[in-house]
């Protein structure tokens, strides 16, 4: 283990570990957004509505990520979508999170009791008083952990970003891999980084989950 | 420049020669994968820490870092250290070990959760230790992990697309090539994720057949 070497590239993995987190949060916020859109979009009892959804879901999840990568970032401009690699990362990895996360959020969603929506409505509220008012905020809750497991996936699979050249933590390992011919310590570098990350976000969700959870 | 998906046709073979590796990749991955899962999760249960230890710093590794980068690390890693391995072994063998990390982690709670209750029948009619945990505990716990396998051995399949990177010729790589001669990323792209797609189906049509299949044993 060469510890010189460790102590002069640390501070570009720091910089590169900023990256990945800036992708990662980012890309979580656009996949809660979608997968919450998507997750209404097939509970939904208008067919124009579910079925987009449960395609985005089953083709988002059916393919590998890396191919959704490439096909928006070297096949779009074929189309007209001219992206620099950070924000087809951020858009890719996102829309790609998003089908998983809707998955959660569904789950989530239908594990409140039926008897819930059947009292709501008897109350005399209207669906989307239900929805908005009764079943959400007894989802809320459950979707924390589900979401959390999707999101630390992310931040690892966050990875696949430096195939496109964003300089993030990865892209910084294989660079400094190929120039040091130090594949042991770089790797070793990263992945503290990685794990601080992962493990910092999976404390903060670990938080939420208990303030939310019912047990308290 | 307008979409022409006809170009696809002509480029066929590479893409099947690409889908044929891709196979070959994960199938052989989803194996060890397996087997490897079936070792770490019963050297988890090991009752000495001493052989618990070594494993769990190599789980908390690997569930720890992302793929990209342990195949980094086991293809110019090995090298390094005087193993030459060709990109498709390494591949294997990145893939294998990732996913049985999380396989042990499924496979060790699944044998925790048959109740303990079963063991201790099957000791007391006459079964050998090995015999109760062949006869009695695995068919109950196989009952349990086999949606959560199948959902790991979906999930290779789709990661086995990372392997490119190292330059195995799979499909993902296979679809680039057939990108640099004719410009096309858009429609390979399109026709690599359709592929996958179909394997993928396909996939998960043999596991939801394993899972009733492996239903009778509850």
């Amino acid at each position: 283990m060469d510890i010189e070497l460790i102590g002069r590239v640390w501070i570009y993995f720091a910089e590169a570990a900023l990256v990945t987190v800036q992708i990662s949060v980012l890309a979580i916020l656009l996949g809660l957004c979608l997968g919450f859109v998507a997750a209404l979009g097939s509970l939904s009892v208008n067919a124009a509505l579910r079925w987009p959804s449960r395609a985005y879901v089953s083709v988002f999840r059916g393919t590998p990520a890396l191919i959704q990568l490439f096909l928006l970032y070297f096949g779009g401009p074929q189309v007209g979508i001219h992206l620099d690699p950070m924000e087809a990362g951020i858009i890719g990895l996102g829309i790609n999170i998003g089908a998983y996360m809707c998955e959660s959020i569904r789950g989530a969603i239908i594990s409140v009791d039926k008897g819930q929506t059947e009292a709501g409505r008897c109350m005399g509220l209207g669906h989307f008083q239900v929805m908005n008012k009764i079943i959400l905020p007894q989802a809320a809750r459950m979707m924390v952990r589900p979401l959390g497991v999707n999101s630390i996936a992310l931040i690892k699979g966050s990875a696949i970003v430096s195939t496109i050249s964003v300089l993030e933590l990865s892209y910084t390992a294989h660079r400094y891999i190929s120039s040091t011919y130090k594949p042991f310590e770089m790797f070793f570098l990263a992945s503290i980084f990685y794990i601080v990350i992962v493990t910092i976000f999976s404390y903060g969700v670990g938080k939420i989950d208990r303030r939310v959870s019912l047990e308290n | 420049m307008g979409l022409d998906f006809t170009i696809i046709p002509s480029y066929l073979d590479i893409l099947i020669t690409g889908t044929y590796w891709t196979v070959a990749l994960s199938t052989l991955s989803i194996f060890f994968s397996l087997v490897g899962g079936v070792f770490f999760a019963v050297v988890q249960l090991n009752r000495h820490a001493i052989v618990r230890w070594p494993f769990s710093g190599i789980a908390w590794l690997f569930m720890g870092t992302p793929l990209l980068l342990q195949l980094f690390l086991i293809y110019f890693g090995l090298v390094q250290i005087g193993i030459d391995l060709n990109a498709f072994t390494a591949g294997v063998i990145a893939l294998s070990l990732h996913f049985a990390v999380y396989n042990a982690d499924i496979i060790k709670s699944a044998i925790v959760a048959v109740d303990k209750g079963q063991y201790e029948a099957s000791r007391s009619v006459g079964l050998s230790q090995l015999q109760a945990m062949r006869k009695v505990i695995v068919p109950q716990a196989i009952a349990n992990v086999t949606p959560a396998l199948g959902n790991m051995m979906i999930a290779l399949l789709k990661e086995s697309s990372l392997v490119s990177v190292i330059g195995v010729m799979e499909l993902t790589l296979s679809s680039q090539r057939a990108i640099s001669d004719s410009f096309r990323p858009f429609e390979f792209y399109i026709a690599a994720a359709a592929i996958y797609y179909i394997l993928n189906l396909g996939l998960e049509y043999g596991v939801r057949n394993a899972e009733r299949r492996s239903a009778r044993y509850r």
